[in-house]
């Protein structure tokens, strides 16, 4: 186990009921021929240890950047510019990831052996040249004082954790010979053989079809109870947030504009933009014409002033929202911050509650949109 | 295969019943898989395809659903003749009133009909050429069926950007000025500039964040009132194809087991893998669980199941189902239509 270098903080053991990760006011900005662009903008939240908290948004609100920088993995021209993100380890202690360096012993500690990641795409994240078992067996070995016997005993036991079936043949095939399923099990396997403490999951089931996605999520879950880490889990589907997450943090163009716990989030969200992708969700719709959110979102290069949002904000009143900085996050329940100067005048959003008890994912309510047959 | 028993139970139309546009009767596609060397022998067979009948009507959508490898992306371009069947007959209602069998047109007699069928692609930005700006996209399928002047051509081009929510001064830019969503509208725009009636959305809207797909998907919905168009909906989200769809198929293996109204397959779906399907979409509300517990994965179309396709993987397989291969039949008195040994047409 590598020793913590100089430049680290002094190790102090973590109790186990604290959060397992403080992020502060991070900031990763990519300086293009274009200008600066703030693509992680002072972003704070902390991951409660044992749960997952999940990052939504569209495309390009920052939320990929923001669990790339936690691992270190930005490149130029994007750069951290700023924020602390404490990684509070119980093997390890208390590790400022920010504060790193680029060629730091420590930081090869941290990734893969404390935080490890799930990427979207299987096939990309798997080299077509190597088997399963010597990229499993890679982790292995860079972290861990093992025999390569004992890694290849390691890597067939965790493949059979994660459900691949026949893991003593599986370890010597190649990717290309395994479906998608079995290859995001084999991502997983990887992500996970080396016991992090914290598992960062970036759209682990995007690529996937919807069965898949929920064995996958149901696998997560699975092993997340069994291993007792953390997950920080990035995705855009606020169906994956209700099933797989315990904490949500909403963001918008670099910022985190709501967060809370699923529940309050998703039962009584109180940003519009929270609000517009909730009444985006067809599910979510009972009439003929879906609501949308107004125009698209605004490019990183020129953000509006005021709160980023009331451009294409319903409740934007001039003078209030487009002046000034950005409105930063204010508590209005328990653990349920918003940032939105308006969030007490807006009026409650109800959702139409499941009056028939017909709303289990068996059957879904019926949708006004059918009228049970061909449309004239 | 049999084409002649399946031919018998042709979908039912439901009333009032109008003629429909589009008649898929038998339609297969095989893949041969060859062995190594150039002259080598075909060693299996990919039924990527096989054995579908439907019915699509004037004006409506029908959605296509199933997992990656079902085949529904290899049904919508057989109909559209991007790919030639194996057997079977797409028969289309041209707008003169002619009945043609696209499947078995030859070429040069398709020509003439591709007007009047369009294509949506999937992902906005590798559909469009980066290199013609977006009125030369969108007023190419004009110049390839020489219709009208230069100066109608141009006329029509800023019509339809208008009418997909464009403006006239974006024909000049070039695709990768725009956003996703605005992508998928010079696209749409493109489909449209030839006055299509039938038009195949291939995930037309799954690459787009969820706020702009409601946008495109109200689009869709205009624009069929606008222009009465008929919809062959293909799409893995469950959530938008029960939104956007009159009637849904779901295919797995290549064939369809179940074939409804909207509402119908969605409260009360029939066979076990529409059932499977449905428990498995997260729906955004943590006091409603998802759970899927079928196991193993979609079946290798190479390698078919005797039987029912799903029998391996189905919770409520019995007798029959591992030999005697169930045909889509319809449960009178709906309109529902399943193939399952538990459903007799009787019940």
């Amino acid at each position: 186990m590598p020793v913590p270098s100089p430049s680290s903080p002094s190790p102090v053991v973590a109790p186990p009921s604290g959060p397992i990760l403080e992020v502060t006011d991070l900031r990763t900005h990519f300086f293009t021929d274009d200008g600066v662009l703030p693509a992680v903008d002072g972003v704070t939240f902390t991951i409660p240890r044992g749960k997952t908290l999940a990052l939504v948004g569209e495309s390009g609100c920052g939320k990929s950047v923001t669990s790339y920088s936690i691992l270190r993995l930005i490149q130029r021209p994007g750069r951290l510019v700023g924020g602390r993100i404490l990684l509070h380890s119980q093997r390890s202690g208390t590790i400022d990831i920010a504060a790193l360096g680029e060629d730091d012993d420590l930081l090869y500690h941290v990734r893969g052996g404390l935080v490890s990641m799930i990427f979207q795409e299987p096939m990309t994240a798997l080299s077509p040249v190597h088997t399963v078992g010597d990229q499993i067996c890679e982790a292995i070995l860079l972290h861990q004082d093992v025999t390569p016997a004992e890694a290849r005993r390691r890597a067939v036991e965790m493949l059979r954790k994660v459900g691949v079936s026949a893991p003593d043949r599986r370890i010597d095939q190649y990717p290309h010979e395994l479906s998608g399923g079995m290859r995001q099990r084999i991502v997983i396997a990887m992500a996970l053989v080396c016991d992090p403490e914290l598992l960062i999951a970036d759209e682990p089931t995007t690529a996937l079809d919807v069965t898949l996605q929920a064995q996958i999520l149901s696998l997560i879950k699975g092993l997340q109870s069994e291993m007792g880490c953390s997950v920080l889990l990035i995705t855009h589907d606020l169906g994956v947030v209700a099933q797989a997450a315990d904490e949500v943090a909403v963001m918008y163009l670099g910022r985190i504009v709501e967060t809370g716990s699923v529940r309050a989030l998703l039962k009584s969200p109180r940003h519009p933009y929270t609000r517009g992708l909730l009444k985006s969700l067809p599910s979510l719709n009972q009439g003929r014409r879906l609501c949308s959110i107004a125009g698209s979102v605004p490019s990183l290069s020129a953000i509006p002033v005021g709160c980023p949002f009331h451009p294409r904000c319903d409740h934007a009143v001039a003078g209030r929202c487009d002046v000034g900085a950005p409105p930063p996050l204010r508590s209005v329940g328990a653990g349920h911050q918003v940032a939105c100067v308006r969030a007490e005048e807006l009026p409650p959003m109800a959702f139409h509650a499941p009056a028939d008890g017909s709303r289990t994912p068996t059957s879904p309510p019926r949708s006004a949109v059918d009228d049970g047959g061909v449309s004239p | 295969m049999n084409v002649s028993a399946s031919a018998m139970t042709t979908p039912p139309s439901p009333p009032p019943a109008p003629e429909p546009l589009v008649r898929v009767r038998g339609l297969c596609k095989y893949f041969p898989i060859r062995g190594k060397g150039i002259l080598s022998k075909v060693v299996a067979t990919v039924r990527a395809v096989d054995d579908l009948n439907f019915d699509l009507f004037p004006g409506e959508t029908l959605g296509l659903v199933g997992e990656s490898g079902s085949g529904k992306t290899t049904a919508a371009r057989c109909l559209l003749r991007a790919l030639d069947p194996t057997a079977g007959d797409v028969l289309f209602r041209t707008p003169g009133g002619a009945t043609v069998n696209l499947a078995t047109l030859p070429e040069r007699a398709l020509k003439p009909l591709r007007p009047h069928l369009q294509m949506i692609f999937q992902d906005p930005y590798s559909s469009l050429n980066p290199r013609m700006t977006v009125g030369e996209i969108v007023a190419e399928p004009l110049l390839i069926h020489r219709m009208g002047t230069r100066r109608e051509q141009e006329e029509r081009v800023v019509d339809i950007l208008r009418r997909v929510g464009l403006k006239a001064e974006h024909r000049t830019r070039y695709p990768h000025a725009f956003s996703g969503g605005q992508r998928q509208r010079i696209g749409i725009a493109r489909a449209l500039i030839m006055r299509p009636s039938f038009i195949v959305a291939d995930e037309a809207v799954s690459a787009l964040d969820v706020s702009v797909q409601a946008q495109v998907l109200n689009l869709l919905k205009d624009l069929q009132e606008e222009f009465k168009l008929t919809y062959l909906f293909v799409a893995h989200n469950l959530d938008v194809v029960r939104h956007f769809c009159d009637r849904v198929a779901v295919l797995y293996a290549g064939r369809v087991v179940e074939l409804a109204p909207a509402a119908e397959l969605f409260s009360q779906p029939k066979h076990p893998y529409t059932r499977a399907l449905l428990s498995a979409v997260p729906w955004p509300d943590p006091d409603v669980r998802m759970r899927f517990d079928v196991p193993g994965e979609v079946a290798d179309p190479s390698r078919l199941p005797s039987g029912c396709a799903f029998h391996p993987r189905c919770p409520a397989c019995f007798g029959p189902c591992k030999t005697q291969r169930p045909e889509l039949k319809r449960l009178s008195p709906t309109f529902v239509q399943v193939a399952c040994h538990l459903h007799s047409p009787a019940d």
